[in-house]
C-alpha cells in the first residue's frame, strides 16, 4: 500500500487529552505517562496518522494529559493493488476474457477496461486498483482516544460502577477531549468526553472550558494546578534551596522523595516546620526515616552532615497565612517521634541477644523454618566463608566476629522499633549493637547485610559484613529453590533475583575469592545439617549455581559494561569465580581492538561451525598424526598450536590473561593460511578425522579463557 | 531557622460526643440509616454485619454508625497519648457508590468545623485488606495536614466475593479528628463533653484491658473458646445447606456472631505473644473460611444473584 500522491492534504490539527480521575498514586503516575503516549503513537501509526505527530503527556493527581501535535486533518487516500486470477484462466485462447474476468471486474466494482495484468513469480495475474479513502482524524481519534485510555496497564485496577464496568487504577469523572478546538465526543467507563475540566480540588473555581492545550495550561494554572511535573519539580528544589539558603542548613537530599512529591501535588509550595530537639537523642537514621517514610518530608542537616530539629514538607497549597497547616504537620511528626523515642527506649531494655529465642516464633517461610533457623544456617555458612578467607590470607576475616554478627543480624525483626519502621531492618540492630558495646565491625556488618538492594546501592563496608551478606543471600536462594520455590516471570516473593545480585555485587566490587559451586555446596551442607535439615539434590545445586551465573552475566552487562558477546564467550569457556572472570573479560575487552582479533573470531566461529556438521565429538580425543597432513599449512598451523599452546598455559597460570589471548591473536596467519590452502573435509576419511583432530585442538586448547565463537555477529541475548 | 509562628486562638473545637453528633446528622441527612455499635466485638467497623453483609448483594443501602473497635495488641496502658486498645470509628457506607462521593466526603468534614481552604487536605494511596474477612478493596488514606483521619476505601471483595454494585466505605477516626479540632496532643485530654474528659471516661478501661491481654488472659481457655465458636458456626452452616424451605430464617446471622468471636479471640493470643507467624496465618485461615461460608450464605439466604468468585492468595 501507498499513499496516492496528489492526494495529501497537509492540513493538521491540535488534540487534548485529559482524562480526570480521582488521586491516581503518586508513584504510578510516571509510568502513566509514558504508558500513555506510547499508546497513542501507536494506535496513531496503525492508522498511518503518525507522519510528523508529535505526543506529549503530563499528570497530576488527578488528570492524566495528552498533547498531540500535527495529525494529519485527513487520512491520506490508500491505493491498494488486488490480484484476481491467473491471466490464462481470465482469458481464453483467443484472447477473449473469460466468466472469471468478468466476476472479478465486477467483484472489484470496474470495468474490464479497468483490469490489467501483473507479473508474479507464479507466473501472470489479472489485477485491479482499488482505492481506499482516508478517514478523517475525528473519527479516527473517537475511536483512539477511548482505547488509549483502556489500554494503560495498572499494578492493581478497581471497578466502580459494577462486575462488568470498566476498570482504571481510580474512579474515572470527566474526559477532556478536543480537536483543533472543537470538543470530541466519546464515552468511556460511562464518562462523555467533552471540553470541560476541573481546577484544584480546593483552589479551583469551579468547572471551566478549554480550546486547547495552551488554553488549558493557562487556565489550570489559574485554577490552582501546573500541569508539567517538570515545572512542579523546578519549584518544589527552588523552594527547598531557597528554605537551606536562608537557615544555612542543607537538605538531605532524596531523589526518589522529590519524585514522589512532585506527583503528590497539583500545586506544591513547601513549608518549613520544627521538631523538639530532645530528639535529637535518636540516631538520624530513625530521625530521616520517621520524616521520610510515613510523612515524606525533607530532612535538614547541618555543616557535620548531623539532622538539625527541622524538616521541610511539601504541601498542595500555594502557602500557609495562618500557619495552621504548619501547626498540624508539627504535630503529627511530634507524635511519630514520640513513638519511635517509645521504642528506642523499650526495645533496649533488654539486649539484642536476648531476641533471639522470640525469632523461632517469626517465620521465614513454612518448610525452612523460623529465622532462628535461619540465623544458625547462616552462622554456619559465614563461618565457611571467613575461614577459607583467612586461610587465603585474608587477615581481616575474622571467623569470631563474623559468627557473632551473623547470630544478631536478624534479632532486630523482633524489636518495636523494625515492627514499626520495617524499612529500619539492620539498620536498627546495628545500632543497637553499637549503643550496646559489641565491636565495630560487628555491629556494621549486622547494619549492612542487607545490602545491596539494588544495582546501584553499595555493598557492606566491612569484610564481615560482605561475608554476612552473602551468607543471608545464598541461604535464602538456595532454601527456596531447595523447596520449589523459583522465581517466574514477575513473581519473586522472596526477592530472591534481588539476593542473587547482591552476591555478585559483593564478590565483584569487593574482589572476594569465591568459588561459587563451593559456596553453594556449604549452604547445602548448613541446610543439611540445621533445621529443618533439608536435602539438597545435585540438580538443584546446578539451578542455584545457573541462577547465579545469570545475574553475574546482567551484572557485568548493566555495570561493567561488558557487551553481550564478551560475556557469553567469557562464560561459555566456564566460570565459577567471578573475579577471575572479571580479570577474563578486561582481558578479551582489551585484545579485542588488536587488528587479529576479530579475523581469528570469525575462524573460530567456521571451526565451530566445521565440528558440529562433521559430528566430530567435542570430547573425542582423536592423536593427532604429523605423518598424515599433506600441505605445509597443515604443518604450520600444527607447530603453532603446540607451541601457543604451552605459552597460553603458562601465562594463564600466572594470571596474564591479556598476554595469553595474546598468544592466541598470534594465531591468525597459521589459522587463515590453513583455511585457505587446505580442505578440511578430504576424501580420504584419515586425513579428514586428522584435520578435525587439528581443529578440536585448538578450540580445546584456546578457549578456556573466552570462546571466541560467540564473538561478534549478532548480539545474542 | 524558623520563627514561631503564632497561633490564632481557635475557635474551641467540638466535644467528642457532639462530634459523633455531627456526623450522624450530616450523613442522615445524606440518606443513611443511623444504626448502633455492634453488641459483639469487633476490631473494625467493617466487621459490623451493617458494612461486612450488607455490601453483599444488589440491593441499594446507605448506613452510618459510630463503632468502638478493639485491637488488643495497641494497648499501651493509658500511656501512650495516641495509642488505644478501644478506639472508636465512625463508618459509612454508600451502595452504589455515588460519583460526588469524594465531594460529599469533603463536605463532611466541613461540617464538623474544618475550613477545607486553610488546610492541606489529600488523598493518598492505601489499598484496605482485611486477610481475616476476605474482603478489600482500593483507596486512600486521607490526610489532613499530615495526619491521617479517614480511610477511604471502594470495597471490591467481602467475604471473598465480588461485589457488585461497588460500596463506597469511609471509616473516620474520631480520636485523632477530634484531637485535632480541639488542638490537644493527648487523647486522654480530649473533652468528651462540656464537662467530661476522655481519660476521666475511658482511662480505666484502657489500663485495665491493657493488662488483661498483655499480661493476665488465659491463652489456654482462649484458644478453648475459640474452637467452640469455630465449631457452633461451622454446625450452623453445615446446617444451611441443608434447611430447605426454612432458609428463610435460618440462623446465618448468628453464624457470623461467632466469626466475629473467633476474630476477637485471635487478637486476644495474638496480643499474649503465644502464636508463631506459622499459626498466625493457621488461625487467620480458619477465620477467614467461616466469614467466607457465612458470606456465601448470606446472600444465598437474600437470594442475591450468582456472583463470579476470584480466587485470592
Amino acid at each position: 500500500m501507498s499513499p496516492a500522491k496528489g492526494k495529501l492534504t497537509e492540513k493538521r490539527v491540535e488534540v487534548l487529552l485529559e482524562v480526570g480521575s480521582e488521586e491516581i498514586p503518586a508513584g504510578m503516575l510516571p509510568k502513566a505517562e509514558e504508558d500513555l503516549r506510547a499508546n497513542l503513537e501507536k494506535l496513531l501509526a496503525a492508522e498511518n496518522l503518525s507522519d510528523g505527530v508529535t505526543v506529549e503527556t503530563y499528570s497530576a493527581p488527578r488528570r492524566l494529559v495528552a498533547e498531540i501535535r500535527g495529525v494529519l486533518e485527513k487520512q491520506a487516500d490508500v491505493v491498494a493493488e488486488v490480484t484476481g486470477p491467473p491471466k490464462t484462466v481470465a482469458y481464453d485462447a483467443v484472447g477473449e476474457p473469460t466468466r472469471a474476468a468478468y466476476s472479478f471486474a465486477e467483484k472489484q466494482g470496474l470495468g474490464l477496461k479497468d483490469l490489467y495484468t501483473v507479473k508474479t513469480p507464479k507466473g501472470e495475474y489479472l489485477a485491479a486498483k482499488q482505492t481506499k479513502r482516508g478517514r478523517t482524524a475525528e473519527q479516527i481519534l473517537g475511536e483512539i482516544l477511548p482505547r488509549a485510555i483502556h489500554d494503560l496497564s495498572w499494578p492493581r485496577s478497581m471497578t466502580w460502577t459494577g462486575i462488568d464496568g470498566a476498570r482504571f487504577i481510580r474512579p474515572i469523572r470527566w474526559i477532556v477531549a478536543v480537536v483543533n478546538g472543537k470538543p470530541l465526543k466519546f464515552s468511556f467507563a460511562g464518562v462523555v468526553a467533552g471540553d470541560t475540566t476541573l481546577g484544584h480540588r480546593f483552589l479551583g473555581k469551579g468547572p471551566f472550558r478549554v480550546r486547547d492545550f495552551a488554553d488549558y495550561e493557562k487556565k489550570l494554572k489559574a485554577n490552582g494546578v501546573i500541569v508539567r511535573p517538570s515545572e512542579r519539580r523546578e519549584k518544589i528544589s527552588k523552594e527547598l534551596a531557597a528554605h537551606a539558603k536562608r537557615s544555612g542548613y542543607r537538605i538531605h537530599e532524596d531523589a526518589d522523595l522529590l519524585k514522589l512529591v512532585t506527583y503528590l501535588n497539583e500545586c506544591p509550595s513547601v513549608l518549613e516546620g520544627d521538631f523538639d530537639p530532645r530528639y535529637l537523642a535518636l540516631p538520624d537514621e530513625i530521625l530521616i526515616t520517621v520524616m521520610r517514610g510515613h510523612q515524606k518530608y525533607f530532612a535538614v542537616e547541618k555543616r557535620g552532615g548531623e539532622v538539625a530539629p527541622h524538616f521541610l514538607a511539601v504541601i498542595n497549597l500555594p502557602k500557609d497565612p495562618k500557619g495552621l497547616v504548619r501547626a498540624g504537620h508539627e504535630r503529627v511528626l511530634g507524635a511519630r517521634l514520640a513513638d519511635a523515642q517509645f521504642f528506642w527506649e523499650s526495645d533496649q531494655r533488654c539486649r539484642l541477644a536476648d531476641y533471639l529465642p522470640k525469632l523461632e516464633r517469626v517465620t521465614y517461610e513454612s518448610r525452612l523454618g523460623s529465622y532462628r533457623d535461619k540465623v544458625e544456617r547462616t552462622r554456619a555458612i559465614s563461618r565457611w566463608l571467613t575461614e577459607e578467607w583467612f586461610n587465603r590470607g585474608m587477615l581481616q576475616a575474622h571467623v569470631a566476629e563474623a559468627d557473632r554478627a551473623a547470630e544478631l543480624s536478624k534479632c532486630d525483626l523482633a524489636t518495636e522499633m523494625v515492627q514499626e519502621f520495617t524499612e529500619l531492618q539492620g539498620i536498627v540492630g546495628g545500632l543497637y549493637a553499637r549503643a550496646q558495646g559489641e565491636s565495630d565491625s560487628v555491629a556494621d556488618a549486622i547494619y549492612d547485610h542487607y545490602r545491596p538492594v539494588g544495582l546501584l546501592d553499595p555493598i557492606p563496608r566491612n569484610l564481615i559484613g560482605c561475608a554476612v551478606g552473602l551468607a543471608d543471600k545464598l541461604d535464602s536462594i538456595l532454601g527456596c529453590f531447595a523447596v520449589g520455590l523459583v522465581p517466574t516471570g514477575s513473581s519473586d516473593p522472596f526477592a530472591l533475583r534481588r539476593a542473587a545480585l547482591g552476591i555478585v555485587k559483593i564478590i565483584l566490587e569487593r574482589k572476594l575469592p569465591v568459588s561459587l559451586s563451593l559456596a553453594v555446596g556449604a549452604a547445602a551442607k548448613a541446610l543439611l545439617t540445621n533445621p529443618p535439615k533439608k536435602g539438597v539434590t545435585p540438580e538443584q545445586e546446578t539451578q542455584v549455581l545457573d541462577f547465579l551465573l545469570d545475574r553475574a552475566k546482567f551484572v557485568l552487562r548493566e555495570r561493567e559494561k561488558f557487551s553481550y558477546d564478551e560475556v557469553n564467550a567469557v562464560f561459555r569457556a566456564g566460570v565459577d569465580d567471578l573475579v577471575d572472570a572479571h580479570k577474563r573479560l578486561m582481558a578479551l575487552r582489551a585484545i579485542r581492538k588488536s587488528k587479529n582479533f576479530e579475523p581469528l573470531a570469525v575462524s573460530f566461529k567456521r571451526i565451530r561451525n566445521i565440528l558440529e556438521k562433521s559430528n566430530f565429538k567435542k570430547d573425542e580425543v582423536a592423536a593427532i598424526q604429523t605423518d598424515l597432513f599433506e600441505s605445509g599449512a597443515e604443518r604450520e598451523l600444527f607447530a603453532a598450536v603446540r607451541s601457543a599452546a604451552s605459552k597460553v598455559q603458562a601465562e594463564k597460570r600466572a594470571g596474564r590473561y591479556q598476554e595469553a589471548l595474546e598468544v592466541v591473536a598470534g594465531l591468525r596467519k597459521a589459522v587463515d593460511d590453513f583455511f585457505e590452502q587446505v580442505m578440511v573435509m578430504a576424501e580420504n576419511e584419515a586425513v579428514r578425522r586428522n584435520r578435525l583432530a587439528l581443529l578440536s585442538e585448538i578450540l580445546r586448547e584456546f578457549t578456556t579463557i573466552a570462546d571466541f565463537s560467540e564473538l561478534g555477529g549478532e548480539e545474542r541475548r | 531557622m524558623i520563627a514561631k509562628v503564632k497561633l490564632e486562638k481557635k475557635s474551641v473545637g467540638l466535644n467528642f460526643q457532639d462530634l459523633v453528633l455531627k456526623l450522624s446528622d450530616f450523613w442522615v441527612k445524606q440518606g443513611c440509616v443511623l444504626q448502633q455499635p455492634y453488641d459483639v466485638e469487633v476490631g473494625a467497623g467493617t466487621m459490623h454485619p451493617e458494612t461486612f453483609l450488607r455490601v453483599l448483594g444488589p440491593a441499594a443501602y446507605r448506613v452510618a454508625y459510630a463503632q468502638p473497635s478493639r485491637r488488643p495488641a495497641d494497648g499501651r496502658y493509658g500511656e501512650n497519648p495516641n495509642r488505644l486498645y478501644k478506639h472508636t470509628q465512625f463508618q459509612v457506607i454508600l451502595k452504589p457508590s455515588p460519583a460526588d462521593v469524594q465531594d460529599l466526603y469533603l463536605e463532611s468534614l466541613g461540617a464538623i468545623g474544618i475550613v477545607l481552604k486553610e488546610h492541606d487536605i489529600r488523598f493518598e494511596e492505601d489499598n484496605w485488606e482485611s486477610p481475616t474477612l476476605g474482603a478489600w478493596g482500593i483507596g486512600w488514606q486521607v490526610l489532613l495536614d499530615g495526619l491521617e483521619i479517614t480511610q477511604f476505601t471502594y470495597f471490591q471483595q467481602s467475604g471473598g466475593i465480588d461485589l457488585d454494585p461497588i460500596s463506597v466505605e469511609l471509616t473516620y477516626g474520631l480520636e485523632r479528628i477530634c484531637a485535632f479540632l480541639q488542638n490537644v496532643s493527648s487523647v486522654y485530654d480530649l473533652r468528651w463533653s462540656a464537662d467530661k474528659t476522655y481519660g476521666e471516661i475511658r482511662l480505666a478501661e484502657e489500663q485495665q484491658f491493657s493488662e488483661y491481654s498483655f499480661n493476665r488472659s488465659d491463652a489456654k481457655a482462649i484458644r478453648a473458646e475459640f474452637d467452640l465458636h469455630e465449631k457452633q458456626a461451622k454446625e450452623l452452616l453445615d446446617g444451611f445447606s441443608s434447611a430447605g424451605k426454612e432458609r428463610g430464617r435460618y440462623p446465618v446471622l448468628p453464624a457470623y456472631d461467632h466469626c466475629l468471636k473467633c476474630s476477637n479471640l485471635f487478637n486476644l493470643l495474638d496480643a499474649r505473644g503465644v502464636i508463631s507467624t506459622t499459626e498466625r496465618a493457621a488461625l487467620m485461615a480458619r477465620v477467614r473460611a467461616v466469614a467466607c461460608r457465612t458470606a456465601e450464605a448470606y446472600l444465598e439466604q437474600i437470594g442475591g444473584p450468582t456472583v463470579r468468585r476470584e480466587v485470592r492468595a
